[in-house]
């Protein structure tokens, strides 16, 4: 995406003018929502939803329409998600080399469940993909945009307990 | 790229600077930068390159340039080369070197006595079976059985440069397509090279082609559907990230083909090196003027724009692809009109396959009869899958259509991986091709060759290109399973038979690895499948059943297992699988074997107790009882 | 195979079937006389092709959902194989599985489509298990109930409301077996940008979207002795009510539907078709003062509280050429409210004011605030013909021997013009009769303008009335609606007099009517309707004398300030969703800070908000007053037309500047 190496703005405001300039950029075409959509949880990290009625607005688009949309796709995210978002690759190939217990180990850990997906300190989400097309790798994981691969229950748990040392760093 | 700032760029003179900055390199370090060299450390192990290259005083070019006349070493990245697994890859040339693995630590050692020395760091060469040491790819068997056509410069060339592209003989194809081909011409020749689509369904591209060819109209699409949604399937992304310009040129030979202004690549946001790959070849193809308002000269326009996926499998069906890139929930519609009449905003469309653009231009290359020289007589040219998952070489691979799967698993795959070893025969249990939409191949398939037809004939299908190798210790009813969640995740939920067949299928089989089913649940399983399988909307809903259907079918004894004797052969399902207790932690307390209602658990006092099998009726208490932990 | 080439045929069932005008062959075989199930089939609707019903088996091709087949010369098509019997009956037996079916307790008890198609293909048992969780419920609209358990997913609702109505309150949410249908964000229908018209309940073929009911309360009020119950019935709901009670389609029920409201304990039955002629006449008044005095053109009807709705919530700058005339039904609720007291003798507290209307709307339209007389609702409850007939039914009263009576005077007359608003096109037609009448010399002129009847959606007809030269234009559904304003606004199409109807039709094919799978019965409505304004002596509101009487005893004449207080309305501008907002600048959360909200609506957007807000948060934040202002966006306040509108504190200032609001909020922060 255009706009991926573009700092998420800190401010309200700040956020609210990246919505605007994104709209604006996307000539307000209501097809391209996706898009837009995806570049304004770039800003916000999820979806609320006065942001989204606010997009629906400017689109000309009913609001359900939006929300529609905004929930058939696996990426939105209707809540804030973590720091760190944790994607375990559930492929086939990560899948028959066992990656289910790598999942049960890191929600283990993070005290997470398939119901509870993000930290209550909003440092970590994990989450399940179907495919990174690493299979070469299985079972591999992604933490935020880094590829983690060959991966197994205990070296994901001193993955997750190496970012929690660097965050405690003052 | 060098010839940015003159007004138009020319293919033949590019490439032939490219030749110029090639010629005066002494060596080339070329550093796989796929997905998964990537994330095994390979940038680092790049610039160690660069690094120790001039601390060791060596002439150094980092950019392959016209204009610049010094020689030197040159290191550059390359896409994908297929061998994720014993990445970072680093081949020296024109040595032909292949290194595996390899770390920043190894780098000044490759420094002094490769590029300074000329001689192999041994240790880092790949291992063959026997123990001897591989020099470059064509000894190593992984690579020496395959086929590579639509792979070959992945992996060779520098994915990010269209003089490197150009140099292959890039963009000569589209060029005589516009300039001196006709439309229909360019139709004929593609359905008499017998390519059909590599996406899924096998659909001969150059009828799909003529379809949308003779449709009126000013406006029409080419669609390069990159949506590569499979778990286990990652052919398109190696391509896309090793060699994206094949791809775009493959979409102006299609574009002409079938009068198309416009084309999307509509690709997976899963994959963000492809994307940036993609849209930096984009780009770069329209400053070069190739893509933009007057292709070659013809005056005639044609664009193209990059669209990533939110997260939705189905998306790789056409009309959900279409209704996504519109802005709507990516729904499937029924069919007819089909997108050749009616597709992006009702207009003309044609939507093709990564792995199928990326062949076009080869195939205008080298012939239609070269082309259908490999493979088989229905499916002419080679395929590329993915193998994956009990197999000792993991990685992409190319072999023409007709190939077994013995020289698939065994051949290229080095054999069966169990338990951490290297087993033969004894071990292979099943393939699972296809993905979702797929079904198994067994013991009895080893021999088959493989093409669209033969697999349709057992009940599998080429599907996008997923294989994944399965060892006796897996429980397929557990593979079923998966799959099934998956697809029923996936469904979008529009027609009746795919959203609550799928989801009831799934039911079933939670049922089955809980102990919870009887003998009659098989039964019921065949007749929702084959609901699903007939009455769905869409051809992933038709091909949703497939990997359960195809089991029932091929593994009848190992549901009956779960079914009738409550017990999981591959000791998968935790449900029926009895608890075994471990040695180590055992002190012989007699506890559990005191509490075993059906007398199951055998042992001496202070000696580990072990748990029959046979007669465990997995009720549990032993688990319960036991302090130490060492039943489970 | 020869074709001839005149009569081209295919081949159903083994018997050849003329290819007509089919759009498709599943219509084809509906014709040829096999219905074939179906639940996202809808005549109105685009094909969705999910429910997959419909397959066929065609020769060469297998099996396919008719719906999305054209039928082609020479096909070869079995509807009732085996195997097609058996796709339908497991697929049905899937939907089963996860249907909250209470059936005996359903509203759409026997008139379910999930039930009546499981009886038909024998689903004897379900041999799955329910997997979804139990879904609540919303009974926030007072139009709509939703029953989410019992939705099919069909989408029948969800395109009703988006290519007919042109709304889109419900869409899709959520995919595979999660997906649900239901307005955005997962707010209840009545927090939603619905309009109330109920259409989605009406082609809903289960009880997932059924119209609200209000029959308790209905009991009630005619079993206390201490009530005095007054009727009035609107002209749609005599002609569909027969659909219930096994009388002939399109038949005048008025009489005998008196009869047995005065058996339930109506004190008095009164006819809608009344202040229908008194709407004619004020309406016909208002549009003449318009065109005489230069007022806003082109007027739009008001009748229909939908497109009212609509109006207020997606074309506010619409408003001023709404006729501001209640509509009849809350014409009648004004008068009732102020003369019926006295006639009838009871306390005006003890006086309930019950409406039988062929529309959801209408349940609405009755709870707006301004519809109110001395602390009580004009009108307090309103019934829809599938109500009544549940009423009916419910109290054992056998129709067959009940004698016709005639409504109650004087606001039980009517004239055949009132009757008329129960088709779409019927207002229009009666205010051309009466300015005919009135515009002309005064004699009676033609009766019937049937250029604006038929089925079209939408129908302009240039008339000559009384030697004046009008367009009109009839509408029913609000995206035929929205397209014709929009063309009249680009200045396409000039039209004096614009009806709106929000249901197909009109109020004959309004929600609460009698369900209808078949799409037949609202042309025998239609028909009825217009058999009804014949059978009339008195066709011309003109002619009503006790409209006549009603002026001179009280209104005095059209238009009179009496008349404007009693029979007309305003509108405003209404924000599509509630309580949504966006904090835009960042200080210390705490009491006692100054909010101001500046409105990002469609309106306010047209008019500039957007740099206005990033200006005015930059103000803010220059002056290092976040500390103490909250600067908020939010979607409406209401004022459309005036914008941009920033609200500081409890103050709308209107073409908002960035001076201006600053000055507000100094102003307000001085104390």
């Amino acid at each position: 995406m255009s706009t991926a190496c573009a700092p998420a703005p800190a401010t309200p405001h700040a956020k609210f003018a990246r919505v605007t300039e994104i709209l604006d950029r996307h000539d307000r075409d209501p097809a391209r929502l996706v898009p837009i959509l995806q570049e304004v949880q770039e800003a916000y990290r999820y979806l609320p939803q006065e942001v989204m009625a606010f997009v629906a607005t400017a689109l000309d688009l009913p609001p359900s329409k939006v929300f529609g949309v905004a929930t058939f796709y696996a990426h939105f995210a209707l809540e804030p998600k973590g720091k760190y978002v944790i994607k375990l690759c559930d492929g086939t190939a990560c899948h028959v080399r066992d990656s289910i217990p790598i999942l049960d180990a890191l929600r283990a850990k993070l005290g997470l469940s398939e119901a509870k997906k993000t930290t209550d300190d909003q440092m970590f989400t994990i989450e399940t993909v179907s495919c990174l097309g690493a299979c070469g790798l299985a079972p591999v994981m992604l933490v935020n945009e880094d590829v983690h691969g060959q991966m197994n229950p205990s070296t994901a748990v001193a993955l997750v307990d190496g970012i929690k040392a660097k965050e405690a760093q003052p | 790229m060098s010839t940015a700032a003159t007004a138009r760029y020319e293919i033949d003179s590019a490439a032939a600077d490219y030749d110029a900055a090639l010629s005066r390199t002494t060596r080339r370090v070329v550093i796989c930068a796929g997905t998964g060299c990537l994330s095994a450390g390979a940038l680092k192990v790049r610039d160690a390159f660069r690094h120790h290259i001039e601390t060791a005083g060596l002439p150094i070019i980092v950019e392959l340039r016209a204009e610049d006349h010094h020689k030197g070493i040159h290191v550059g990245t390359s896409g994908c080369q297929g061998f994720c697994q014993q990445g970072p890859l680093v081949t020296i040339l024109p040595d032909n070197i292949l290194y595996c693995k390899v770390t920043v630590e190894d780098v000044p050692e490759i420094v002094i006595s490769t590029l300074v020395g000329g001689n192999p760091v041994e240790r880092l060469q790949y291992q063959a079976a026997d123990g001897g040491r591989c020099r470059g790819q064509a000894e190593i068997p992984f690579y020496a059985q395959q086929q590579r056509i639509v792979l070959q410069q992945c992996g060779v060339i520098d994915p990010e440069s269209i003089d490197a592209y150009c140099h292959t003989g890039g963009y000569r194809q589209a060029r005589r397509a516009w300039r001196e081909l006709g439309d229909k011409e360019l139709c004929d020749l593609v359905t008499a090279s017998g390519l059909r689509g590599r996406g899924g369904g096998g659909f001969p591209t150059g009828r799909k082609w003529e379809a949308c060819r003779i449709q009126q109209g000013e406006r029409k699409f080419i669609i390069c559907n990159a949506d590569e949604g499979d778990p286990g399937a990652f052919m398109n992304r190696s391509v896309m990230e090793g060699n994206p310009h094949s791809v775009i040129e493959g979409m102006m030979i299609a574009a002409k083909a079938i009068g198309a202004t416009e084309g999307w690549v509509y690709l997976r946001a899963e994959y963000p090196l492809a994307v940036k790959r993609v849209r930096r070849a984009v780009a770069d193809a329209e400053r070069a003027g190739l893509l933009g308002p007057d292709v070659f000269g013809t005056g005639r326009s044609f664009t193209i724009q990059v669209m990533e996926g939110a997260g939705a499998f189905v998306c790789g069906e056409e009309t959900a692809l279409i209704a996504s890139i519109e802005g709507h929930r990516g729904m499937p519609r029924p069919k007819p009109p089909f997108p050749a009449q009616k597709g992006l905003w009702g207009l003309p469309t044609t939507i093709n396959n990564v792995e199928t653009l990326a062949m076009v231009p080869l195939i205008l290359g080298m012939g239609v009869e070269a082309f259908r020289s490999r493979g088989t007589k229905g499916s002419p040219g080679t395929k590329t899958f993915a193998l994956t998952g009990h197999v000792v070489n993991t990685g992409l691979i190319e072999v023409p259509f007709g190939a077994t799967l013995r020289q698939i698993v065994f051949d290229i795959g080095g054999g069966v991986l169990m338990d951490g070893k290297v087993c033969g025969e004894e071990a292979f249990k099943a393939v699972q091709i296809g993905g979702p939409s797929g079904g198994c191949l067994t013991k009895e398939h080893l021999d088959l060759p493989l093409d669209y037809d033969s697999l349709r004939g057992v009940g599998a299908m080429v599907g996008s290109g997923g294989m994944v190798v399965m060892n006796t210790k897996t429980c397929m009813i557990d593979v079923a399973r998966f799959f099934m969640t998956f697809t029923k995740a996936e469904s979008c939920g529009k027609c009746v038979p795919c959203r609550e067949g799928t989801r009831q299928m799934l039911a079933m089989l939670d049922q089955i690895v809980e102990g919870k089913a009887d003998e009659s649940v098989m039964a019921r399983l065949a007749e929702v499948g084959q609901t699903v399988q007939i009455a769905s909307l869409c051809g992933l809903g038709k091909t949703a059943p497939s990997p359960v259907l195809s089991t029932l079918r091929l593994f009848k004894d190992e549901y009956l297992a779960h079914v009738v004797d409550k017990r999981c052969p591959a000791r998968k399902c935790k449900a029926l699988t009895p608890p075994t207790i471990d040695a180590h932690l055992c002190r012989g307390c007699m506890a559990c074997l005191k509490v075993c209602p059906v007398g199951a658990i055998h042992g001496e006092k202070k000696q580990p107790h072990v748990i029959d099998a046979e007669k465990c009726i997995k009720c549990g208490a032993c688990i319960t009882t036991c302090k130490l932990k060492a039943v489970a | 195979m020869t074709t001839n080439t005149a009569t081209k045929t295919l081949t159903i069932d083994g018997r050849p079937v003329d290819i007509a005008q089919d759009r498709n062959l599943l219509e084809a075989i509906r014709r040829s006389g096999v219905d074939l199930p179906t639940f996202c089939y809808h005549s109105e609707l685009s094909v969705y092709g999910a429910c997959r019903l419909c397959v066929v088996d065609i020769e060469g091709r297998g099996i396919q959902a008719s719906c999305s087949i054209v039928p082609e010369p020479g096909m070869v098509v079995k509807t009732a194989t085996p195997q097609l019997r058996k796709l339908r009956k497991t697929t049905l037996e899937l939907l089963l599985a996860n249907h909250e079916g209470h059936c005996t307790t359903c509203d759409k008890d026997a008139h379910c489509r999930l039930q009546d198609l499981a009886r038909r293909l024998g689903v004897d048992r379900v041999r799955f298990q329910r997997t979804a969780a139990p879904k609540p419920a919303d009974r926030t609209s007072p139009s709509v109930h939703r029953e989410p358990g019992k939705c099919v997913l069909c989408g029948d609702c969800v395109r009703m409301c988006s290519e007919v109505q042109g709304v889109g309150a419900l869409d899709f949410a959520f995919r595979g077996s999660d997906t649900t249908v239901q307005p955005a964000f997962g707010r209840g229908m009545g927090e939603a940008d619905c309009i109330n018209c109920g259409q989605c309940s009406r082609v809903c073929p289960t009880g997932a979207l059924v119209p609200a009911s209000d029959v308790e309360a209905a009991w009630e009020a005619f079993g206390d002795p201490r009530r005095t119950v007054v009727v009035q019935v609107a002209p749609a709901v005599r002609v569909a009510l027969g659909e219930l009670l096994d009388l002939p389609a399109g038949a005048d029920a008025m009489g005998v539907l008196c009869a047995a409201l005065r058996r339930l304990g109506a004190d008095a039955v009164y006819d809608t078709s009344f202040t229908a002629d008194l709407t004619v006449v004020e309406e016909a008044n208002e549009f003449a003062h318009r065109l005489k005095n230069g007022g806003v053109m082109p007027m739009f009807t008001s009748c229909c509280p939908a497109w009212v709705s609509y109006a207020e919530k997606f074309t506010p700058d619409l408003l001023p050429h709404l006729s501001s005339c209640k509509s009849p039904q809350q014409m009648f609720g004004a008068l009732a409210r102020k003369l019926l007291p006295e006639q009838l003798k009871c306390e005006a507290k003890d006086l309930t004011v019950i409406s039988l209307m062929p529309c959801t709307a209408k349940k609405y339209e009755a709870t707006r605030p301004e519809f109110e007389t001395g602390g009580l609702r004009d009108v307090d409850l309103v019934l829809t013909t599938q109500e009544i007939a549940r009423l009916i039914a419910g109290s054992g009263l056998d129709l067959s021997m009940l004698t016709p009576e005639p409504p109650d005077l004087p606001f039980g007359m009517k004239t055949g013009a009132g009757v008329l608003f129960g088709n779409s096109g019927g207002v229009t037609e009666a205010v051309l009769r009466y300015a005919a009448a009135v515009l002309g010399d005064g004699k009676l002129r033609r009766h019937e303008f049937t250029e604006v009847r038929g089925p079209d959606g939408t129908r302009i007809a240039e008339v000559d009335v009384g030697g004046l030269k009008l367009t009109v234009a009839a509408v029913s559904g609000l995206a035929n609606a929205r397209r014709l304003i929009e063309e009249v606004k680009a200045g396409q199409r000039k039209v004096d007099l614009i009806e709106v109807m929000a249901c197909p039709g009109g109020c004959v094919g309004g929600a609460g009517q009698p369900v209808d799978h078949t799409g037949c019965a609202r042309c025998d409505r239609t028909a009825g309707i217009v058999a009804a304004d014949r059978a009339e002596i008195m066709r011309n509101s003109v002619e009503n004398m006790a409209v006549k009487a009603l002026y001179d005893e009280h209104l005095e004449k059209p238009g009179s300030h009496t008349a404007h207080d009693l029979l007309h309305t305003e509108y405003r501008p209404r924000r599509r969703l509630g309580d949504l907002d966006l904090l835009l600048t960042q200080g210390e959360q705490g009491t006692g800070r100054l909010l101001v909200m500046a409105c990002l609506g469609t309106s306010c957007h047209l008019h500039g908000s957007q740099p206005l807000v990033h200006e005015l948060v930059a103000a803010v934040e220059a002056r290092g007053l976040q500390q103490r202002v909250d600067v908020r966006a939010t979607f409406c306040l209401e004022r459309c037309g005036e914008g941009p509108n920033v609200k500081v504190g409890e103050r709308v200032v209107a073409g908002a500047t960035v001076a201006k609001v600053m000055a507000a909020i100094d102003e307000v922060l001085a104390g």
